[in-house]
Order: C-alpha cells, then structure tokens, then sequence
C-alpha cells in the first residue's frame, strides 16, 4: 500500500509518500528559514495564495523523491483541522482533484492525529506500542493525550482521550514571544535553545522564573504567566541599560527551564498516573534540545520509555498525515469529493 | 482609578482576575447585539487574551471551550448563541495578508469578532468598533482605555453600546465598594 500524505494547515505546504507497513519514501516541505529570518521576525506565509502556488510543485517532488507514479498511489490523506480554512482548501482542492481524476480513495486526517502519529514512522528507536501517552507541543497545540487501540490489527480502532491541554499561550507560542522580547530573530524556539546552551555553558545562572502547575492533579498548562515575567524581568532590567549577551542568555536559559520542567513533570505523571509505560513527545518544541535531555532524564528515574521522532518528523510535514492514511485507511472513500475544511477539529 | 471620559472609559483592573471580570461585563452586554467588533492593543503580557477569556464567559460561551491565544492559530472560533471569533494578528506581516485571508468575513460577521494586535490591520479595521488600548502599570495592574467609535458612539444598530456601558460601569461601582 501506497498513500500520499498532504498538510496545508499552517505554514507550510508538504507532501510525503508512505508504504503501508509505515516507511517512509518521502517527506517533502516548503518552509524556508533562510527566507523568514531575511525580514528579521516572524514572518509566516500567512497567505493561503502561498499554498495554492505550492501544492501541485510539492506533490509532484514527494512523488518523484518517492520514485513513484501518481497511479500507483493508493489512498491520499489530506489534512482537514484544524487551521485556517483558506489554507486547508488549499491541500484539500488538490486532494480531491487528484482523486476524482484518478479514482484514488480519499481520507480527511486531523492535523494533531498527524502529529502522534508520526511517532510510529521512527525506525530508531521503534515506535511506540499501544496504549501510550502524548504530548503534542508545538506553536498552536499543547496537548496531553492517552491514546489507546482497541482491537489488534487493521481492525483495531485508535482512541484518543485529552488529558490536557495549555489554558492561554501554546509553549512554541512563548518560545517565540520569549525569543521577540529579547530580540533574538526568527526562528524563536531555536535561538532560545542556542542562546540558553550558550549561558549554560559559560556558567551564567539561568534567571529563576515562575512555572505555572496548575491545581493539583491538572494536567493542564499555562505559560502566559511566564512570558508575562519575562517581560517584567526584560523591563525592569533595561532601567539599567540595555541587555548584553549575558543577561539575554540567562533569561532565555531560565525561561527554558520553567517551561521545559513543567511539560516534563506533567508528562511524566500522566504516564505514571495512567499506568502506561510509553511516553510520546512530538511537534515542533518537541525538537527541543533540552525538552529531550530532561524528559529522558525523568523517564529513565521511572522505567518509561520515550519516543521523540528526529526533527524533521515533529515539524509539519506531509508523511505524519500518510501516516494516518495507512491508520485509517478503511475509512478512505472515493466518494469523499463533499469533504470541507474544518477550521476548529478535536481529536 | 476608573473615571470616564467624554467619548470612552477609563478602567484599571488589579488582577488577571479581574480582567477576565471587566472582560465579562463587556460581553454581557454585548449579548443583547451581533456584528460587535472589539480592537484590542496593547503590549505583549498586557492581558489581551485574558481579557477575551472574559468576554467568552460574559457571552455564556460553553465553558468546555478554551479560550487559548490564537497567535498561531490566527483565529479560533466558538459557536454559541452569540459566536466569538477571537483573531490574533500577532504574527501579521502586513494588511496585504489579510487581504489575501478574506479577512471580510471575519471582521463582518454576525458573532462578536475580538481582534488583539488590532494595529495590524491599520486602516482595514471596521468604521464600528470599540477600540480597547491595555497598558502595563505594574506587575499586576493594567489601564483599559476603551472608546467607541463609528455608529457604536450614538446608535444601537451595530450593537447595544448603552448596554455594554450600563454592564461596564456597573463593574466600575463594584470595584468602588472595596
């Protein structure tokens, strides 16, 4: 089985090409940090114009990459939610072109299903096993989840139970606020890392921030309040001049470390609390460094294994949604041509 | 600290807690129009999306919603007896991307559209609207300055400014009491 995997809900416009027993032929992605950090901020292709530009050349480099025809593909899953409708219609009008010209059944897959799912396209280490917990970080998404399978085989269904979910700012949302107050560019989650490994290892002390828990129990998370004293902390700091390196770099460690601790502890305790024994990191922030170092750190002190997939799988991209494809693909229909983006979409 | 102006309000809140109640006022009053469109400006951890999460209560917004930032999301939308749109510009990189988003049918909706990092969308904003500028005045304590602008001054066409008023004044008397 072949399937073809389209994401156009945000940024970027990808396209992947997945076997059925889930490896991956290719994962092709339109984004170009070179062209963002040009303009010295955050400067996202907002445009749903951009995707339209970008589908048909994407899909085309996903199937030549791949080595493969557009016939031989078997099912096409393309992203429905959530994201900005403009953006969705744009995957999903090429979707269903593709389909109805070449009679190739068709699966709208939600985005942040994607996201999970593309922990079982790691080869190494393997995928995780069923029942695990998940945590989704990203710009948009926080997000815990004990995800379980009924059944065995094809026939098992997926079940996804929210255990929590971020109350204000998303972390990749602080990561980025964080990274704008202190005048570090674009991307933010990645210079924050940078400039916090750099103070880690000159020996600056990290700025001791506060980390937002939550009433007990709660798997929930808040991290406006922390971004918050950031820019208190960045405020009452300028009165004295502006910020050297040091102090940005103290501030970008400490500020790391209050978010990174309370996504690792909360994880950590749901697995514990549900019984599991796997615990799945992924989307974008998953890609960060010290995310990784201290939840590997709580997972080894508790038996729990953890499956983070390599970087270029926990951004966006096309092969996370094949994936869902090859999950889900007796649900893929040939008369799915009436399917609309869904703009809000839980899983 | 609160006092009103000739064309608006002043308003200062002590807590995020009590922005989400100020929030609160303004949305039950907008419960008795459709087609309101707030602006909000105002710096980064100024309450913006605190404010909102206040505004989707004052509209009876379903509780199990929540009302997160959109700032990478660009607009996330609850439905109700009266929708929210809540949209956040944040990540903008001019006016000739709202353009391209079809921002029409957002800013002219039926529900209550609330826009943070209203500046953004320069002269698109709608003529009808209430303009909300937050300021930091210390760790806790922020300035709303709220005025309404177009039809929303005199006319209760676009919505019930009276009502909205009468809810935020009525916050206003309840902060004197302490």
């Amino acid at each position: 089985m072949l399937v073809l995997g389209i994401d156009t809900s945000c940024d970027d416009t990808s396209a992947g090409v997945v076997t059925g027993d889930l490896a991956i032929l290719s994962n092709v992605v339109s984004s170009q940090d070179e062209v963002h950090t040009k303009f010295g901020g955050v400067v996202p292709e907002l445009a749903s114009r951009k995707h339209l530009e970008n589908i048909i050349p994407i899909v085309d480099s996903a199937l030549v990459k791949a080595g493969v025809a557009l016939k031989e593909i078997d099912i096409i899953a393309v992203t429905k939610g959530p994201g900005l409708v403009g953006s969705l219609v744009a995957g999903i009008s090429a979707a269903k072109a593709i389909s109805l010209a070449l009679q190739i059944p068709l699966l709208g897959v939600n985005h942040l299903e994607g996201h999970i799912a593309s922990s079982l396209l790691t080869k190494n280490p393997p995928p995780p096993k069923f029942p695990f917990v998940a945590l989704v970080v990203s710009g948009g998404h926080t997000s815990l989840y004990l995800v379980k399978k009924d059944g065995e085989g094809e026939g098992g269904t997926i079940e996804y139970v929210l255990k929590g979910q971020t109350l204000d700012d998303a972390a990749g949302e602080a990561f980025d606020k964080v990274a704008k107050l202190l005048n570090l560019g674009y991307p933010g989650g990645r210079l924050i890392e940078k400039a916090a490994a750099l103070a880690h290892d000159a020996g600056w002390e990290g700025v001791t921030f506060p980390r937002a828990y939550l009433k007990k129990g709660s798997f929930d998370f808040s991290f406006s309040g922390v971004k918050t004293s950031v820019r208190n902390y960045i405020k009452a700091s300028e009165k004295d001049g502006d910020l050297d390196d040091e102090l940005k770099g103290r501030i970008a460690q400490g500020f790391q470390e209050a978010v990174v601790e309370v996504l690792a502890k909360k994880s950590i305790s749901l697995v514990l609390t549900e019984g599991v024994d796997t615990l799945v990191v992924c989307g974008g922030v998953a890609a960060n460094g010290r995310l990784r170092e201290v939840i590997f750190e709580g997972a080894v002190e508790h038996d729990i294994r953890v499956v983070i997939p390599k970087r270029e799988l926990c951004t966006d991209n096309g092969a996370m949604i094949g994936a869902v494809g090859v999950l889900r693909a007796n649900e893929a229909r040939l008369d799915n041509l009436s399917m609309n983006a869904i703009s809000r979409l839980k899983i | 600290m609160s006092n009103t102006e000739k064309n608006g309000l002043i308003i200062s809140t002590n807590s995020p807690e009590e922005t989400i109640l100020l929030g609160s006022a303004l949305g039950k009053g907008a419960l008795g129009g459709r087609g309101l469109f707030v602006a909000l400006t105002g710096e980064m951890g100024a309450g913006k999306t605190k404010f909102t999460q206040g505004i989707a209560k004052g509209l009876k917004i379903d509780e199990g919603y929540v009302v997160a930032s959109p700032s990478f999301t660009l607009i996330n939308e609850y439905p109700g007896e009266i929708a929210l749109n809540h949209i956040d510009l944040y990540r903008l990189g001019g006016t000739d991307e709202l353009l391209e988003l079809g921002y029409e049918e957002y800013f002219y909706g039926d529900g209550v559209t609330v826009v943070e990092w209203a500046e953004r969308a320069d002269e698109l904003l709608p003529v009808n609207r209430i303009n909300i500028s937050i300021s930091i005045l210390s760790e806790n304590i922020r300035e709303f300055r709220i005025s309404f602008l177009g039809e929303t001054n005199e006319k209760l066409s676009v919505a019930s400014v009276g009502f909205i008023k009468e809810h935020l004044m009525t916050f206003i008397e309840s902060k004197k009491g302490e």
